[in-house]
């Protein structure tokens, strides 16, 4: 669909939408499931793998979802076991006041103008069920304390709007009382997974993290395999040959970072980035660092399943650490993998009482941070080395990018890791211009891909929800000629590519450690002339790079 | 799983429900062992024999100070200073002054104005200008 | 027509009627100023009470705060101690902005198509605005009219009702607050039915507690400036409520019943609806949390062991192809 709309006309539609009142209220309104905006069915095979509750084959299109006879039973029981479980869901299902503050906040709205993706009328798909189901006004009062009957219309408007929402909390921050829409998503989700109503985007990479230990189901040799082909290429460019370790005991850390990175570009660079980190920190600091095969999954998919299927695939870091015997844990550039590790996985999986609060062997700084958990972000990790001069950085060979950070939404929402990068940009790059301020650090938009969403079939709602980060690119490209938008999140740089060649055509996407890797001057290297992607340096070309 | 009976962060919630209920129990407590009727005013022998004031007693009780606000704004923007009442009856509208102005006949602010005003908490104005009458004991 | 606010304004209206007839015409004073104001009371202290509990009985099993600023981190870098608070004395200052001043809702901005191409940001402050004088012009009248519920009356009330009078417009003076209340309520109505999405969202439970309140302002205002009242009399039966010796005066006009009966029926809807957001914002998880969580172990009280992938089924799978491949493995067979 969106092949053939052209961004111009993809604005008129978008603009039309949002000047459209819908004619008919929203319980009223059915649920058109839309090609090109949902993700297809998962795979039963990947259910079953991971034995799953009612792993079937089934088409979001037919009218038969092929569901258990007693659905509405296990999503009513399921329902009630989380409001139990979960105080944030049922405050979240009490006190909305309906005040509006969220509506053009989320990035979903602003790019279809569907108002379902209001995050409040989204919560409100869920909270009508609840007032019907749960609370004493409901039940008497029906429809006009805007309670209705979970239906099978319900059920696919669940599926089909809770598998648009990013889970990128910008609602929650404008919310007066904090009413976070990706908690109710996450429940939601859990809800639908109950009767197998996953996307295969979810499902079959969860699948492959449980097996292989990563989302994109590589086996270890596969894995060596393919950091050994960065390696080849990083000499081409450095002169330099690295020797990463992989699953080595008795290392002084583990790292762990997204899948993503080892397969497809621009995340490539990223991770020839990190390879070049810990070659430096190796032969100049005799800081040894450990890749591992079975945790080599950064990323969480499990966390857009269930929060037990969170837990069982973030169990593979902690359990990874111990075999080895490392001191802590280093983990790599992505958002959802931080708001796992950050607010789930000491809780979940922790305590972690076989690993030492992370020190910097090589600046001795103690992470305070990050005390409990022992895992630490490779941006405080390396703003920390910079700080401390321990870092040689030739900036000017990275001249030829003129930057924008984009805050990935966990980072930022779930975490505050907002000026560590910065930082780590502003040495390493001459030219960097923020983007305005309504759409950076804590007010950050999604890359509309998140949280599962970055699958081929649903391009236009992924241009759809990408619009407003792309909108603000647009603007410091046009107004400073950035031409590089440097991210934390592998998703991110998987997302973004797509979406600046449709939205904002000259501008590439780029990894933090890609930035630094160019930078970094390793021992012993040859006079680079070109950057990691093997384009000229601004400075080689001389005077027409002016 | 969690256990239906359990209350979590009990010591938080205890807290807050403590400051809740101690704020909405507020009046209840505060006037505990009190007895605070409603005033009853004292009216002078001269305000009891004339039975009526310039109006009914329920009138003046609600309108006395609109009437009053009226009455200044009439003496000092048309100088006029009489008021006749519906019976024929002629006063001098004035708060303070003379025989024949409202303090005329309830001489003792104390037992006629302030009672009833300390117990509704209002704090009317006219003393900031006029000066009460001595009080006779 | 839109049903969910009709629906809101005749349940409204027809609660007016009632306690007209009741208190007026059927002269049914004591049900109306002495049993109903005591059940509802009840009903709110015990409401609140009983859903504040259900709510804790709910666990937080994990630490979810939203970060809205930097995070505590590199001691060079510059933490947002309130949006972000690591410490429980950051959360507390981030809680009192929350709810005295609606830091969250003072973020917002409003969304813009300009020439239907480019998205743009416009300043919006009308919402906090209105809700801020709503929330404490209510307040204030609220305090207010504990006047008519303690003798003598608290300095502190006096006070309040000096600043709350400080225009001395006319007599009896004119308090501020209940304009400004009558004047929020109705911007707040405007503009769920003016702004499309708000109306579109909006539920009858949304106008009725609008309805109420603009009701309850109204008739109290029309007591005090226009129809008066004796309002010794009316003192008279306040104390009488809270001193638990109730009685009914006479002369008490059937106005005052009627504005007390909407009052009670402000207090015992309000457990049961949303205006319960005054107890959930404080036991909020994304705002009364400290963001500490890989400094300080959070615990889930309901954790349970999971099926995982181990290591050792790991390597039984790809042996082979990692001693192939040179990588190091547990068991070499």
């Amino acid at each position: 669909m969106s092949d053939e709309l052209k961004p111009d006309a993809f604005l008129s539609k978008i603009n039309g939408c949002h000047h459209q009142s819908p004619i008919t209220g929203w319980m009223d309104t059915p649920t058109d499931i839309r090609k090109g905006m949902y993700c297809y069915a998962a795979n039963p095979k990947s259910v079953e793998y991971l034995s799953l509750p009612h792993a079937h084959s089934w088409n979001p299109m037919d009218d038969d979802w092929k569901l258990p006879d007693n659905w509405k039973e296990i999503l009513h029981k399921g329902f009630k076991e989380r409001l139990e479980r979960f105080r944030s869901l049922k405050i979240f299902m009490d006190i909305c006041v309906r005040c509006g503050a969220c509506a053009d906040k989320c990035h979903f709205f602003i790019g279809t103008g569907d108002p379902k993706n209001m995050p409040v009328l989204r919560a409100e798909l869920l909270r009508s069920v609840y007032r019907n189901d749960f609370t004493t006004a409901g039940k008497i009062l029906g429809r006009l304390n805007g309670a209705r009957e979970l239906t099978m219309d319900v059920l696919k408007e669940w599926w089909y709007y809770f598998f648009q929402c990013t889970e990128c909390r910008r609602c929650s921050v404008f919310c007066p009382y904090g009413i976070d829409t990706a908690e109710i998503t996450i429940m939601a989700r859990e809800l639908l997974n109950l009767i197998g109503l996953n996307i295969d985007w979810i499902a079959t990479p969860v699948a492959n993290c449980f097996r292989t230990g990563n989302h994109l189901g590589i086996q270890p040799h596969a894995f060596k395999d393919m950091l050994d082909f960065f390696v080849e290429d990083i000499e081409d460019i450095t002169g330099v040959a690295l020797e990463p370790s992989f699953n080595k005991k008795g290392a002084d850390i583990l790292f762990i970072t997204p899948s993503g990175d080892v397969f497809a570009d621009p995340g490539t660079y990223t991770c020839m980035g990190y390879l070049i980190l810990f070659h430096y920190l190796k032969v100049k600091y005799g800081l040894e660092v450990t890749w591992s095969t079975y945790a080599s999954e950064g990323g969480n998919f499990g966390f857009f399943t269930s929060h037990e299927t969170m837990k069982r695939l973030n169990s593979k870091m902690y359990a990874e650490a111990k075999r080895l015997g490392v001191k802590w844990i280093l983990g790599g550039e992505c958002g959802h993998m931080w708001r796992v590790i950050h607010q789930y996985m000491d809780t979940m999986n922790g305590p972690a009482d076989f690993l030492e609060v992370p020190v910097s062997p090589i600046t001795g700084t103690r992470f305070e941070n990050a005390a409990s958990t022992k895992m630490v972000h490779i941006a405080e990790f390396t703003a920390d080395l910079i700080k401390h001069n321990k870092l040689e950085l030739d900036k000017s060979r990275n001249d030829g990018k003129i930057v924008t950070f984009h805050d990935s939404c966990n980072p930022a929402r779930g975490m505050g890791l907002l000026d560590e990068p910065r930082y780590v940009i502003k040495e390493t790059c001459n030219k960097f211009y923020e983007m305005p301020s309504n759409t950076i650090r804590e007010q950050t938009f999604c890359c509309g891909s998140g949280s599962g969403l970055n699958a081929g079939e649903n391009m236009e709602l992924r241009l759809a929800g990408g619009l407003p980060r792309s909108n603000a690119v647009k603007y410091v490209h046009e107004t400073h000629g950035v031409n590089m938008l440097a991210c934390v999140c592998a998703i991110d740089r998987a997302a973004l590519p797509t979406l600046m060649e449709y939205w904002v055509p000259g501008v590439e996407v780029t990894g933090l450690h890609e930035l630094v890797a160019n930078a970094l001057i390793l021992p012993g290297e040859k006079e680079r002339d070109t950057d990691l992607r093997g384009e000229p340096l601004a400075s080689m070309e001389g005077d027409d790079a002016e | 799983m969690p256990n239906k009976k359990q209350i979590y962060d009990r010591d938080k919630v205890a807290i807050g429900l403590a400051i809740f209920v101690a704020l909405i129990s507020f009046p209840f407590w505060f006037n505990m062992g009190k007895a605070s009727p409603a005033p009853e005013i004292k009216l002078s022998d001269k305000a009891k024999a004339a039975k009526q004031c310039i109006a009914p007693t329920a009138y003046m009780r609600a309108e006395h100070m609109a009437i009053l606000d009226l009455w200044r704004d009439t003496v000092v923007r048309d100088a006029k200073r009489v008021y006749s009442t519906n019976d024929g009856l002629t006063f001098n509208m004035s708060l303070s002054t003379g025989e024949n102005s409202c303090m005329g006949c309830h001489v003792t602010k104390a037992d006629f104005c302030d009672k009833c005003h300390n117990y509704a908490s209002v704090r009317p104005y006219c003393w900031d200008c006029h000066i009460a009458p001595k009080e006779n004991k | 027509m839109n049903v969910n606010y009709l629906f809101s304004l005749l349940v409204v209206v027809a609660l007016f009627l009632f306690a007209w007839v009741g208190a007026g015409v059927w002269e049914m004073k004591y049900l109306f100023g002495v049993f109903i104001p005591y059940a509802a009371f009840i009903t709110f202290a015990i409401g609140v009470i009983y859903r504040i509990v259900n709510w804790a009985q709910s666990p937080v099993p994990f630490r979810i705060p939203t970060t809205c600023g930097q995070a505590e981190s590199l001691p060079w870098i510059k933490q947002n101690k309130i949006d972000n608070p690591s410490t429980l004395w950051g959360v507390i200052v981030r809680m009192l902005l929350e709810v005295l001043f609606f830091r969250s809702l003072f973020r917002n901005i409003k969304l813009e198509f300009n020439a239907g191409k480019r998205i743009a940001y416009e300043w919006e402050k009308w919402l906090w605005l209105a809700a801020l004088a709503f929330h404490w012009s209510f307040l204030a009248v609220l305090v207010r009219h504990l006047r008519f519920f303690t003798e003598p009356v608290p300095f502190a009330i006096q006070m309040l009702e000096e600043m709350d009078s400080i225009l001395q417009v006319g007599l009896p003076v004119i308090f501020l607050s209940g304009f400004a209340l009558l004047a929020a309520a109705t911007y707040l109505f405007v503009r769920r039915v003016v702004i499309p999405q708000v109306r579109y969202i909006s539920l009858p439970a949304d106008y009725f507690p609008l309805f109420l309140i603009m009701a309850i302002a109204a008739t109290g205002m029309f007591m005090r400036y226009l129809t008066k009242v004796d309002i010794i009399r009316i003192k008279e039966l306040t104390m009488g409520l809270v001193s638990l010796h109730p009685a009914i005066p006479d002369g008490v006009g059937t106005l005052f019943f009627v504005h007390l009966f909407l009052v009670c029926v402000l207090f015992a809807y309000f457990p049961f609806s949303k205006l319960m957001h005054s107890g959930g914002v404080l036991m909020s998880p994304t705002r009364n949390l400290a963001n500490n969580n890989r400094a300080k172990r959070h615990v889930n009280p309901w954790n349970y062991p999971v099926k995982v992938h181990t290591y050792e089924e790991y390597e039984n799978e790809f042996r082979d192809r990692m001693i192939e491949a040179g990588l190091p493995v547990d068991k070499k067979e």
